[in-house]
């Protein structure tokens, strides 16, 4: 940059916030997979428009140089990228631990040696369910299920460490116990039992995914069980789903705070689904450096920190812990992203979400919008009906 | 609750996919593992580079009680402990 300007005397006071932990790489929006929670935006980024290979290398570098630790290769479907061995040598070269997360479809076994061989950390894979049948449905693709378990068969044969994802919904929440069994079957040393956000795809199906009340509860206690049965085997990881929550979770560790998202296109996102933030304006790896964006960039500095919170957030004493909880679920639900999370009971929209939730799980289930290119405002239907009604 | 128990004879090792990493951004050592970052403080630091699938629990204490000059007994115990535990989070294999 050639500015020649006089620094704004505020600007240059501020202090340079610390660096990031971790960096979340949506390498592309490809994916065989059309799970009806996908965390990607409902408008999802076309091949066209994706990153080319050296400005994500370069992107990759400036994160370790800036103090990145971990980097998520994800997507979509991150292997559906032919530089993927190319871009994890990278990563591996300049200092990142690699994890790649994965649907384990479409990904050949030399690939997934290639990648071995390049460095690669780690390998999350998806679970949709234990049941292949339902898990085929959830993931909209026929034979996806049998496919993971080969695949899983070979990042242990290959010696990389593995984590098994499972998104849970109303469709899988009974059968917590059985996911949790099927990792460890998979020799997985970690498992994530992630309840559903309601963000993106997943908001629009919160009325097919969203379980009952008693159906967490039920939930929590069997992952306290497990968790206590299998220390020392595998590590149980859960997510909450904040519906029926007390407290807000720190999204993403607080904005603009340890983590931040990089879209197929290059735009910098503070977390998943911050574009639903309409007036935020984001910046583009392609037009700054990431260093400046995590520092600079309008949108970081949009929620960083304390100094935007309303009341009850202002004087909260866990303003510093849980951040005002997530800023796209307060948009969602209060209509102001500025406002406490509702999920936090002091928020006077927390009856609000509650009553949602409680309304959506009793609700007939419609048909999954399945996460597809061009698929939003339910406009594209996908004729599959799933099995059953939800259990009660 | 099952406790982990460390022999004596054990070989700790980390495994793949966890990494004991110098942070020259942050000026501080890291153990990063899936998903998580941890803070070992300097004998932490010292007992995991010790942990290379060669040496032996036995051989490890030996080490830090020469280079520490510190008494075995205490030794010993502080490293089963912190292996029992890092083994728990599975962030250590103990073969």
């Amino acid at each position: 940059m050639n500015d020649m300007t006089i620094p704004n005397p505020i600007e240059a006071a501020r202090v340079a916030p610390p660096a990031p932990l971790g960096m979340l790489a949506e390498l592309t929006h490809r994916c065989p997979l059309s799970c009806p929670y996908c965390s990607n935006p409902v408008e999802l980024d076309k091949r066209s428009g994706e990153l080319d290979t050296e400005t994500w290398k370069r992107v990759f570098s400036e994160a370790a140089a800036m103090g990145v630790l971990h980097l998520h290769l994800s997507g979509g479907e991150p292997t559906a990228r032919k530089d993927i061995v190319e871009l994890t040598a990278h990563a591996v070269q300049v200092g990142l631990y690699t994890n790649l997360i994965t649907s384990g479809i479409g990904v050949a076994r030399e690939k997934l040696e290639e990648l071995a061989n390049a460095g690669l950390d780690h390998v999350q894979l998806s679970i949709q369910d234990a049941e292949a049948e339902n898990a085929d449905k959830i993931a909209g693709l026929k034979g996806a299920h049998s496919r993971k378990r080969i695949f899983a068969g070979w990042v242990l044969e290959l010696g990389l460490p593995l984590t098994i994802n499972a998104v849970i919904h109303r469709g899988n929440v009974e059968n917590i116990e059985a996911l949790v069994n099927m990792a460890l079957e998979f020799g997985a040393r970690r498992v994530e039992i992630a309840h559903s956000q309601y963000y993106g795809w997943a908001l629009e199906n919160r009325r097919q995914l969203m379980p009952t009340r008693d159906q967490v509860m039920r939930a929590a206690a069997t992952v306290e069980r497990l968790r206590d049965e299998l220390k020392g085997k595998l590590v149980i990881d859960a997510v909450v789903p904040d519906y029926y929550a007390k407290r807000p979770k720190p999204c993403v560790g607080g904005w603009g705070r340890q983590s931040l998202n990089v879209t197929p296109q290059g735009k910098v996102l503070p977390c998943h689904a911050a574009e639903t933030i309409k007036h935020l304006e984001f910046d583009y790896v392609t037009d700054r450096s990431l260093p400046d964006i995590w520092a600079n960039s309008s949108s970081f500095e949009a929620y960083r920190g304390t100094s935007w919170m309303k009341e009850p957030c202002t004087s909260c004493p866990r303003k510093e812990i849980d951040f005002g909880g997530c800023r796209c679920q307060a948009l969602a639900i209060a209509g102001d992203p500025a406002q406490a999370d509702p999920a936090c009971s002091l928020s006077p929209f927390h009856a609000k979400i509650t009553a949602l939730a409680i309304k959506d799980a009793v609700a007939d289930a419609p048909d999954y919008i399945y996460r597809r290119f061009g698929a939003t405002s339910g406009n594209a239907r996908v004729q599959i009906t799933r099995n059953g009604a939800p259990a009660e | 609750m099952t406790d982990i128990e460390v022999l004596s004879a054990a070989v700790p090792k980390l495994p793949r996919g966890v990494r004991l990493r110098r942070d020259e951004v942050r000026d501080q050592w890291l153990l990063l593992a899936p998903e998580r970052v941890l803070h070992p403080d300097p004998v932490a630091v010292a007992v995991l580079e010790r942990c290379d699938g060669v040496r032996t629990v036995d051989a490890i204490v030996d080490d830090l009680a020469t280079a520490y000059a510190a008494p075995r007994e205490t030794i010993e115990a502080d490293v089963k402990k912190m292996l029992a535990d890092l083994q728990a989070k599975r962030v250590l294999d103990l073969d």
